[in-house]
């Protein structure tokens, strides 16, 4: 039996207590170990996670993942090497680990070439953002759940709890951000592949709002209800809800907007840099940083502008520029990774009472699915339609769609085809949670498009 | 890894409970790359975490944390047993009814020549000659190389007396050159790029590491000037760099229990494939045999038991053609009532594990690669995945390659670029005209495959010979 722990030696998991003091601690204590020139980056990355999984309106599976990983930059005379190691919460345990790795960061420096692209904030930013926990309990917020979609099938996950940050340096900078968050993300079955697809998110939850979301949910099922409509291939006037744009703008984002694959003509929007093609004037999309929920801060120590106008009346604009390519190709460091993580489009005209008017006869697709490219080098993307996409006449909703696959350019989407945008902008919180629960989120209108391509 | 103090605390920690299972994960990885000559700064990450599951009295809980004294098991515990409450009062399915683990045993990677074997700086200094093997042209704008490693400790212990432990060596090597012509850009990977294998730098040879480096910049440059693939009915010779990616979605994510009891209808999907096709449903021609192989040397997937501790063994799921058991591991078997296979898996220490695929393989037939070409009167040779699209019932599909080259009367002609197919999985099995013999044999897979919710990455290995399918829907880009 061991002795319990000393409070100074622990971080409480579960609680709220001085999580940045334990990193702080750590840090302070191993930027004693270094020599001569040498540099430090540290960066904290921790979640406390309840996770519940739905099928049927039952509980599939359900639990609770506690995870905080220091990630450790040695660099030396324009040579850097880099490490990852998963904190116990005991800080000798921890500075032992440490002082274990940066020792091998050590050794291997001299092994290394010197590297060109070295690239770190050297003047001091502190921040610390804490916002406060308004979190319901899980298991009330899963009771709520299940009394409400009494009667449906419903199948999803609940993701809850804290995430945090922080970023500190051997020349005195110390950035914190913790956050806490929700995110239920659910559909609710009709038959077969028909179902109403879901999400509510954010920082307190309200159970008005999950009953406004079932109510219409309830609605759209007594459609799902109806025989399923097959179109055969060939081009429909379409509306792409904000989540269904959603699917393609996150296939674009993949290379689409940073200043490495920009430089290398490995972007897809290769031909807006290459002969000048242009979206619709109307198309902005920016990268709001500071609307979105990932720190301020990048893991190398800089501090994020506010926002970065990526598309600007249409046109290419700027890239997104991490540590490594800014040094590379003398730019500014605008974000942490160069893939946008709180991108923006904004609104258009159509109001949403008048988007069926609007649509008058084509398709409603709520959600589209498992996006990849047809021909990069032209934005070309296929995809499928999923969920509740439903066959509309005259402005009225008539059938369920049976899923269909779709293979259209980008530059005809949000460019020569692009008939209208939504007033509103949604905002979306992204249910991701690979490795850990996803920060990234957008805020984007829906999309009246014509002759969209279908093709089986 | 020494676990005895943590499964000592563990121990210390547990309450009385009807089964427990404790799961202890210590999984490294190293990388090493170079790009555009420049040498990235090498990685060393280790991750370590226990992952607790609790049944008792009907309800069925996991708690996950990377904090290994006893306090954070203490915690973890303590969640687990919260949720064990809220789970007995909305359980899918009866938990009695899991079938606990029954064998102890263990598992080790075949590895001749570990990793250690060279050192970073012949390592660095074997990146560095590729990068140079790769930038033979102004056209290619974009190069290279990268070594990765992972080693990977499991141990799983019941409250039945159970212990497995498994120990996995996996080596990620690659390269890739991009090439550029204004707005044509063609990038062609070669080195086991996007996939991995088990065991040591033995392994790097079977992918032709370093030395396609040269023919994989050549090809990238070759196809900037090439035609656009051709649009229409053709029949399609696949590689088995693509014949991985075909297998994986319409054959691996179809079968996939869980996907067929409806837990990933909300993320993954769901499946065209139901219950009672199997024993019965014709999946493809009589040339189908499809394998879930957890023994097969080097595949990436390779293990004795799966995480919910069921023991591995090769097991047929399609055999002529015929659909036989779908991948489901035991709890999915219990709840579903049929026969699967062990392929309850974890990404890692912080996920629980549900219905993967693992080692799914074609296998091989008797015709030779020419003999397969010679069989075709028109059509396409494609190779090497990069693009893949399919629904969420994995039954219309379109899929990409890198690199496509025409056949017309028995005889491979010239390059085309931006391959393309499309088709429906229920149909293009069945179209299935011809299978290489073991000469075209190949081990691939990706490290990559995700599902489930909270989302899980893992690797699946699937090895195949060269395969022929008849009238598919092919073409081209722009």
């Amino acid at each position: 039996m061991r002795p319990p722990p000393q409070y100074s030696t622990m971080w409480k998991s579960s609680g709220v207590i001085d999580m940045d003091g334990y990193f702080r601690e750590l840090a302070d204590k191993v930027f004693t170990l270094l020599r001569g020139d040498e540099v430090l980056l540290l960066n904290f990355d921790g979640e406390n996670s309840d996770f519940v999984r739905f099928n049927r309106n039952a509980i599939r599976q359900a639990g609770h993942v506690c995870q905080q990983q220091l990630h450790i930059v040695l660099i030396n005379t324009k040579k850097q090497a880099t490490a990852a190691i998963d904190l116990c919460g005991n800080l000798e345990v921890d500075l032992n680990q440490t002082k274990i790795v940066v020792g091998k960061l050590r050794e291997q420096l001299p092994l290394l070439p010197n590297d060109p692209y070295i690239h770190y904030a050297t003047e001091r930013h502190d921040t610390i953002t804490s916002r406060d926990n308004t979190l319901p309990g899980t298991t009330e917020a899963v009771s709520e759940i299940i009394a409400t979609a009494h009667g449906l099938d419903l199948v999803g996950i609940w993701a809850s709890g804290d995430t945090t940050h922080g970023f500190a340096n051997s020349l005195g900078q110390f950035n914190w951000y913790r956050n806490y968050s929700f995110n239920f993300d659910w559909s609710l079955y009709q038959h077969d592949d028909k179902a109403v697809k879901q999400s509510y998110a954010g920082f307190a939850w309200q159970r008005n709002i999950l009953e406004q979301k079932f109510a219409y949910a309830r609605e759209t099922l007594t459609v799902l209800a109806r025989p399923a409509r097959t179109i055969q291939p060939g081009r429909y006037r379409v509306y792409l809800t904000p989540t269904a744009l959603g699917e393609v703008i996150d296939l674009l984002s993949w290379g689409g907007f940073g200043l490495k694959s920009h430089r290398t003509a490995q972007t897809p929007l290769l031909r807006m840099i290459e002969v000048g093609t242009t979206l619709n004037p109307e198309v902005n999309i920016t990268e709001h940083h500071a609307t979105g929920l990932t720190p301020p801060f990048t893991g190398t120590g800089f501090i994020k502008p506010d926002r970065v106008e990526l598309i600007k009346d249409g046109a290419y604009q700027d890239c997104l520029a991490d540590t490594r390519s800014a040094m590379e190709y003398t730019a500014p460091v605008n974000c942490d990774v160069e893939m946008p993580q709180s991108l923006e489009i904004a609104g258009g005209e159509l109001h949403l009472d008048d988007i069926l008017g609007t649509l008058d006869t084509g398709i409603f697709i709520s959600n589209l699915w498992y996006c990849n490219y047809s021909d990069r080098s032209h934005c070309r993307i296929t995809g499928m339609t999923r969920f509740a996409s439903l066959w509309v006449e005259n402005g009225q909703v008539v059938a369920p769609l049976n899923v269909m696959r779709f293979d259209e350019t980008i530059y005809n989407i949000l460019g020569n085809n692009l008939l209208a945008m939504t007033t509103v902008s949604e905002h979306t919180l992204d249910a991701s949670t690979y490795e850990r629960r996803s920060e990234a989120s957008t805020r984007l209108p829906g999309v009246l498009v014509d002759d969209f391509n279908f093709t089986i | 890894m020494n676990w005895q103090p943590i499964i000592h605390a563990f121990r210390n920690e547990v309450p009385a409970l009807e089964f427990w299972s404790l799961r202890l994960v210590t999984d490294e990885y190293e990388t090493l790359s170079v790009r555009e000559g420049v040498v990235e700064p090498p990685r060393h990450a280790l991750s370590r975490g226990a992952h607790i599951t609790f049944i008792d009295r009907g309800g069925l809980a996991y708690a996950a944390t990377s904090e290994l004294t006893r306090e954070g098991l203490r915690r973890a515990c303590d969640q687990a047993l919260q949720w064990l409450e809220t789970s007995r009062a909305h359980s899918l399915f009866d938990v009695e009814q899991i079938p606990r683990p029954q064998h102890s045993g263990n598992y080790q990677s075949q590895v001749k020549t570990p990793w250690e074997t060279w050192g970073v700086a012949d390592k660095l200094t074997l990146l560095q000659d590729i990068n140079q093997q790769l930038k033979i042209s102004d056209s290619i704008v974009a190069w290279q190389a990268h070594l990765n490693r992972r080693h990977s400790e499991v141990l799983l212990l019941t409250s039945d007396g159970i212990e497995i432990t498994q120990t996995f060596d996996h080596i990620l090597p690659g390269y890739a050159a991009v090439a550029n012509a204004g707005i044509q850009t063609q990038m062609r990977t070669g080195g086991g790029w996007g996939s991995a294998r088990q065991g040591g730098l033995e392994q790097l040879a079977a992918w032709s590491f370093p030395e396609s480096a040269s023919r994989v910049a050549e090809e990238a440059i070759a196809l900037l000037a090439a035609p656009e693939c051709p649009t229409g009915k053709a029949s399609l010779l696949l590689s088995p760099s693509q014949m991985m990616l075909q297998i994986h979605e319409s054959i691996g994510h179809p079968l996939e229990l869980d996907r067929i009891l409806g837990d990933e209808r909300n993320y993954a999907g769901t499946s065209f494939v139901t219950p009672d096709m199997f024993g019965k449903y014709r999946y493809g021609s009589d040339l189908l045999n499809i394998t879930f192989d957890p023994n097969h040397p080097g595949e990436m997937a390779s293990y004795g038991f799966d995480d919910e501790g069921s023991k591995a063994d090769r097991t047929w799921l399609i055999r002529d053609g015929i659909l036989l058991r779908p991948l489901g591991g035991a709890v999915s078997q219990a709840r579903a009532g049929m026969e699967g296979v062990a392929t309850a898996r974890a990404c890692d220490w912080n996920r629980p594990a549900i219905d993967r695929m693992a080692n799914l393989n074609l296998e091989p037939g008797d015709s030779s690669f020419n003999e397969l070409v010679a069989s075709i009167e028109y059509g396409v040779l494609m190779d090497t995945n990069r693009s893949w699209s399919i629904d969420d019932s994995r039954n219309k599909f379109q899929f990409g390659c890198e690199l496509g080259r025409l056949i017309q009367d028995g005889e491979l002609k010239s390059l085309v670029r931006n391959p393309n197919y499309r088709g429906i999985s229920a149909s293009f099995w069945r179209n299935l005209a011809g299978v290489g013999d073991t000469s075209t044999f190949e081990i691939w897979g990706t490290p990559y495959c995700g599902k489930g919710e909270p989302n899980q990455m893992i690797p699946v290995g699937h090895a195949s010979p060269a395969a022929v399918f008849h009238d598919v829907e092919v073409f081209g880009g722009d």
